[in-house]
C-alpha cells in the first residue's frame, strides 16, 4: 500500500478553539494549512466550555481594562504566570472578542446592545461575554463557520475550496517528525481506516487541548488524553508546571455514569450558593489571608453584592477554583458531604425558574435529563472534578513557539505558564483565542525564512513501525484495563491532596504501567477500532501522568492546584521557580528553571501590601526588573 | 444494584453486518452510552461508536435506539422495560463505516454550500448595538450541536439517496434561518436561495425534525414555516415583488 502523503505550510494539529484561530491567522498570512481534528469538525471540548470569556471590554462596569484583568489573573495564578502572557493576554482579548462578531457571533446583549458581561470567580468586574451558559459552542461553531467562509473564498478565487485550508477528521497524529534538528512534518493514522498518512510541513501547531482523562473523575471527553503534551515531549520540547492541575470545584457527583461532568461555575456566578449536609453555607471559613479584603465574612454582605457591588464585598462563593475545590474536599472529608459524597449547590433560593432556565438553560436540562433533578426547584449535588491542566508546553509568549524546537509551536490549553499555578474561570476561552492567533502569526513568520523540509525514509519507516506495533504483539494486556489502573494511582495518588510519600508510590506505579503498556495487544483491525486509538492514548496519558508526578513531588509548598498536605504553606521562595519537564526516550526528567521577573512596569500596577503576601523581601525591594 | 441488560448490536461495515446480541451489567443511572463502554471495554474492544462529552453538548453518539434517533448520552437505561432488549443501529440515512460510526460527510458538504455570515463593511469590530430580543430569534438556532439527528430522520432523504443532491436538510434550514434572521447579516435573498438552490420546497412539514431535536429547537415552527411562508409572500404578492425590485435597485434592501 502507497503511503498518502501531504504537503502543507502549517500543520495545525487539533480542532478546537486554539487549532482553528491558528489556522485562520495562518491562512490570512497566505499559507496552506491543514487542521487535523481527532474527532469530527466542530466536536473539539471547547464545545464544552460554558460560563464564558474573558475581556476587560467595560461593558457591564465601565472601570474595567486590561490592568485589571491582568491583576486578577496573576492574582488567581498565584503568581506563577508568565507575566507576559498574562499581559497579552488581558491586553488582547477585548479585541479577540470583537473580531468573532464580525464573524458572525451572537453573544448575549447589555440594555444599550453591547455585548453582555457576567461575573465569575476571581474577576473583579463583570467580565465573561457569553450565550446563555452555551458560549464554548458559540466560539466553535463562529470559528468553524470562518474557515468554510475562507474555503468559500478559496473556491471562488483559487477553483478549489481546499485550495488553502484543509479539515482532517477523524485523524490521530502519532509523531512529530524532525530533520536537521528542526520540524518536517508529522505522521499519523486515519481512525476510520486506520490507514497511515504522512504530513510534511516545517511549522507544526499543537494546539491538543488537555489532559484530564489521565484522571478517573475529569470534565474532559475522551480526547483530553494529553497527545500534545507527549508529543512535543517526544519531539524535544518542555513541559512546564505539570503539577499544576485544575480540579473544578463543581462537577456532578451523581448518577455515577456523569460523575466529574461540569456544573458551569456560571450558577455561581447568577447567585447559586454552597452548603453541606448541616446546611452550613460554608465558603466563609475557607477565605484565605490573602483574598480577605475581598471576600464578605457574613451572608448579609455577601447577598448584597450581588445587587451593589460598590459597597460590598463578594460572596466567597466566588473565590478561584482552587480555594472552593479544596473546602469542598475539606467538607467532605469531614463527614459534612451529601449521600453521594458531595455538597449542594443551590440557585434556585435566589433567582426566579424563568432566570434560571434564561441563564443556565444547558444546566437545567443536563439535570433534568441526567439527574432527575429540577435546579429551579432544588439544589444540585456536586463535587470537584479534574478540568484543566495549568502545566503544559514551555512556549515564547509573544508567537508561541515552543522552546528547543524549531518550527513547532503550541497554544491553547496544551501552552503552559498563561495561568500559572491555577486558571481562572472565562480566561480559557479568551486564551485560545489571543494566543492562538499568535501561534498563526508566529507559524506564518517562521515559514517565511524556513521552507521545505523533506521527511527521510527512516524517519517514515521507524514511524510507521510504532503504528504497526500493537497489532504484532502478542499476549499483552487489554488497554482499557491499563488504562483504569492508571486513573485510580493519579486519582488516589496524584490528585487535589497530595503528600510525599503517595507521590513516590504513584511514580513507580506509572513506571511500572509503562512497561507493562510496551506490550498492550488489540483485538479486530485497523478499521475504526477504539482498542487501538486507546493504546495510542494511553501511551501519551502515561507520559502526562509521569510529568505531573514527579513535577509534584519536587515542589514542597502548596499552591494554587498544588496542593501537598505535608507542605501546606505557600512559599515566596517556591514562586520564583518553574518546573520543566523534558523527556530522554527512557523517562521523564524534571529541573527547576527561574520564574521571568516582572518588570517594573506591571510590579507597579499592584499595591504593594498585596505583593508582599507572595513576594520576598528581596524581591520586593527590587521593585520589579527594569 | 446492577441488573443485566440485553442488547443488540448492528455489527458490520458497508460491505455485510448483522445484529449481535450481548448481555451486559447496567447500573441505575446509566444510559446508553455507558453501556457500550462497557460491552467496548468487557466483550467487544474493537465496537466502533462515536463520543465525545457525554453532556449531550457535541452532538457525536448520534445513533438509532430502538427505531428512534438518539443521542446514547442522553437516553437513560431506565427509560426501557426489565425485560425489554434494546437494539441499537446506526443512523440509516448514512452510509455505514463500522458499527455505530457512519459516514456524515454529507453534512460537511451541505455546509460548505451555505453562503456565509456577511458582516456590514463599515461596523468596525466593537461597534454593533444589537437588541437581546433580535439575537435571540437567532441564537435558538445556534444551539444546534450538530448531532444530525434531523437529517437522519427526515423522510426527504432517509430512504431517497437521490434527494440528497438537491436537498441540505433541516439543519441547514436552521443554519439559513439563523443567517437570514441575524440583525446584521447582508446577504440578500436567502430565503429565495433557500428555496430554489437548497430543496426547501422539498420539505413537506411532518415535524420529524423537530421531534428528534435533542436541543428541543423548534426548526419547524421556527425556522422553515416562516422561511416557506415569506418565500410564498415574495413569489406572489405583485406589489412586494415589484416593490423589492425596485428598493433593491436603489441599494436600499
Amino acid at each position: 500500500m502507497t503511503l498518502e502523503r501531504h504537503k502543507y505550510d502549517v500543520l495545525v494539529i487539533g480542532a478546537g478553539g486554539a487549532g482553528l484561530r491558528a489556522a485562520v491567522e495562518a491562512r490570512e498570512a497566505g499559507l496552506k494549512v491543514a487542521i487535523i481534528c481527532k474527532s469530527l469538525f466542530g466536536k473539539a471540548h471547547t464545545v464544552m466550555a460554558e460560563g464564558g470569556a474573558a475581556a476587560s471590554m467595560g461593558n457591564a462596569n465601565s472601570n474595567d481594562n486590561w490592568q485589571v484583568h491582568f491583576r486578577d489573573t496573576m492574582r488567581g495564578g498565584k503568581f506563577l504566570n508568565h507575566y507576559r502572557m498574562a499581559e497579552l493576554h488581558a491586553k488582547e482579548s477585548p479585541d479577540r472578542i470583537w473580531e468573532l462578531e464580525t464573524w458572525g457571533a451572537l453573544f448575549d446583549r447589555t440594555k444599550e446592545g453591547k455585548i453582555s458581561q457576567r461575573n465569575f470567580g476571581g474577576h473583579e468586574y463583570p467580565r465573561l461575554a457569553h450565550v446563555g451558559d452555551r458560549t464554548g459552542l458559540e466560539l466553535i461553531r463562529t470559528m468553524q463557520q470562518r474557515i468554510v467562509a475562507l474555503q468559500q473564498k478559496d473556491a471562488r478565487d483559487h477553483g478549489s475550496a481546499e485550495s488553502f485550508i484543509k479539515v482532517f477528521a477523524e485523524l490521530t497524529i502519532t509523531d512529530i517528525l524532525k530533520e536537521n534538528g528542526k520540524v518536517a512534518g508529522a505522521y499519523g493514522y486515519y481512525r476510520e481506516t486506520g490507514a497511515d498518512v504522512l504530513f510534511e510541513a516545517p511549522a507544526v501547531v499543537i494546539a491538543t487541548g488537555g489532559v484530564g482523562k489521565t484522571f478517573k473523575i475529569t470534565s474532559n471527553s475522551w480526547e483530553g488524553t494529553g497527545d500534545g503534551h507527549a508529543l512535543a515531549l517526544k519531539a524535544g520540547a518542555s513541559l512546564k508546571d505539570m503539577e499544576f492541575l485544575q480540579f473544578h470545584p463543581t462537577g456532578m457527583v451523581w448518577p455515577p455514569s456523569v460523575r466529574g461532568i461540569l456544573v458551569t461555575e456560571s450558577v455561581r456566578g447568577e447567585g447559586g450558593i454552597l452548603t453541606n449536609s448541616l446546611g452550613e453555607r460554608f465558603m466563609f471559613k475557607y477565605i484565605p489571608d490573602v483574598f480577605k479584603d475581598k471576600y464578605a465574612d457574613n451572608e448579609e454582605e455577601a447577598d448584597r453584592w450581588y445587587t451593589d457591588q460598590d459597597n460590598n464585598r463578594r460572596p466567597p462563593e466566588l473565590l478561584p477554583r482552587d480555594e472552593v475545590a479544596r473546602a469542598i474536599n475539606s467538607e467532605v472529608k469531614a463527614g459534612r458531604g451529601t449521600e453521594h459524597g458531595g455538597v449542594f449547590l443551590d440557585v434556585s433560593k435566589r433567582i426566579s425558574a424563568e432566570i434560571i432556565k434564561k441563564r443556565l438553560p444547558s444546566m437545567w436540562h443536563q439535570f433534568y435529563e441526567l439527574a432527575g433533578v429540577d435546579i429551579t426547584k432544588e439544589a444540585m449535588e456536586v463535587g470537584p472534578t479534574c478540568h484543566y491542566v495549568m502545566g503544559g508546553v514551555d512556549v515564547e509568549p509573544d508567537n508561541a513557539a515552543a522552546i528547543g524546537v524549531p518550527g513547532l509551536f503550541a497554544a491553547g490549553e496544551v501552552a503552559g505558564g498563561m495561568h500559572g499555578s491555577n486558571r481562572l474561570g472565562g480566561n480559557s476561552l479568551s486564551d485560545l483565542l489571543v494566543f492562538g492567533r499568535r501561534a498563526g502569526m508566529g507559524a506564518a513568520e517562521y515559514v517565511k525564512s524556513n521552507g521545505d523540509n523533506p521527511v527521510s525514509q527512516s524517519t517514515i519507516d521507524a514511524a510507521s513501525a510504532r503504528i504497526e506495533a500493537p497489532f504484532k504483539r502478542s499476549g499483552g494486556e487489554n488497554p482499557y484495563a491499563l488504562h483504569q489502573e492508571l486513573q485510580e494511582v493519579t486519582h488516589n495518588l496524584v490528585g487535589i491532596i497530595r503528600t510525599k510519600s503517595e507521590l513516590d508510590e504513584a511514580i513507580v506505579k506509572i513506571a511500572d504501567i509503562r512497561r507493562r503498556s510496551a506490550d498492550v495487544t488489540v483485538a479486530g483491525d485497523r478499521k475504526f477500532n477504539p482498542g487501538f486509538h486507546l493504546a495510542f492514548d494511553l501511551d501519551n496519558m502515561l507520559l502526562v501522568a509521569e510529568s505531573s508526578a514527579k513535577s509534584a513531588v519536587l515542589r514542597e509548598e502548596s499552591r494554587g492546584g498544588h496542593t501537598r498536605d505535608d507542605f501546606p504553606g505557600m512559599n515566596s521562595e517556591w514562586r520564583q521557580v518553574n518546573h520543566i519537564a523534558s523527556f530522554d526516550g527512557v523517562q521523564v526528567n524534571v529541573q527547576k528553571k527561574a520564574l521571568p521577573v516582572l518588570p517594573k512596569e506591571l510590579f507597579d500596577l499592584f499595591d504593594p501590601h498585596e505583593l508582599e503576601k507572595y513576594m520576598t523581601p528581596e524581591e520586593m525591594s527590587k521593585g520589579g526588573s527594569n | 444494584m446492577a441488573r443485566k441488560l440485553k442488547l443488540r448490536i448492528w455489527r458490520g461495515d458497508s460491505t455485510s453486518g448483522g445484529l449481535k446480541d450481548v448481555t451486559v451489567d447496567v447500573n441505575d443511572g446509566e444510559v446508553v452510552l455507558d453501556v457500550i463502554h462497557r460491552v467496548q471495554a468487557e466483550q467487544m474492544g474493537d465496537l466502533a461508536v462515536r463520543w465525545n462529552c457525554k453532556a449531550g453538548k457535541c452532538g457525536s453518539c448520534s445513533m438509532e435506539i430502538n427505531g428512534k434517533p438518539r443521542l446514547a448520552c442522553m437516553t437513560q437505561c431506565a427509560s426501557f422495560g426489565e425485560e425489554e432488549t434494546i437494539t441499537i443501529t446506526p443512523l440509516r440515512a448514512f452510509p455505514v463505516i463500522k458499527d455505530l460510526v457512519t459516514d456524515v460527510s454529507f453534512n460537511y458538504k451541505k455546509a460548505m454550500e451555505i453562503p456565509a455570515y456577511e458582516h456590514p463593511k463599515n461596523l468596525a469590530p466593537g461597534e454593533a448595538r444589537m437588541e437581546q430580543i433580535d439575537v435571540e430569534r437567532s441564537q435558538e438556532f445556534r444551539k444546534c450541536i450538530e448531532c444530525f439527528l434531523c437529517q437522519d430522520v427526515c423522510h426527504v432523504v432517509r430512504d431517497h439517496e437521490e434527494n440528497k443532491k438537491s436537498f441540505a436538510g433541516p439543519r441547514f434550514f436552521i443554519r439559513i434561518a439563523e443567517l437570514d434572521m441575524h440583525p446584521l447579516d447582508m446577504l440578500k435573498n436567502r430565503k429565495k436561495t433557500a428555496q430554489e438552490e437548497h430543496g426547501l420546497g422539498m420539505c413537506n412539514i411532518t415535524k420529524c425534525c423537530t421531534e428528534v431535536c435533542p436541543e428541543h429547537i423548534r426548526i419547524t415552527d421556527n425556522a422553515i414555516i416562516p422561511m416557506k411562508e415569506r418565500v410564498a409572500d415574495q413569489k406572489y404578492d405583485p406589489v412586494r415583488w415589484l416593490g423589492s425590485k425596485i428598493r433593491k435597485r436603489e441599494g436600499i434592501l
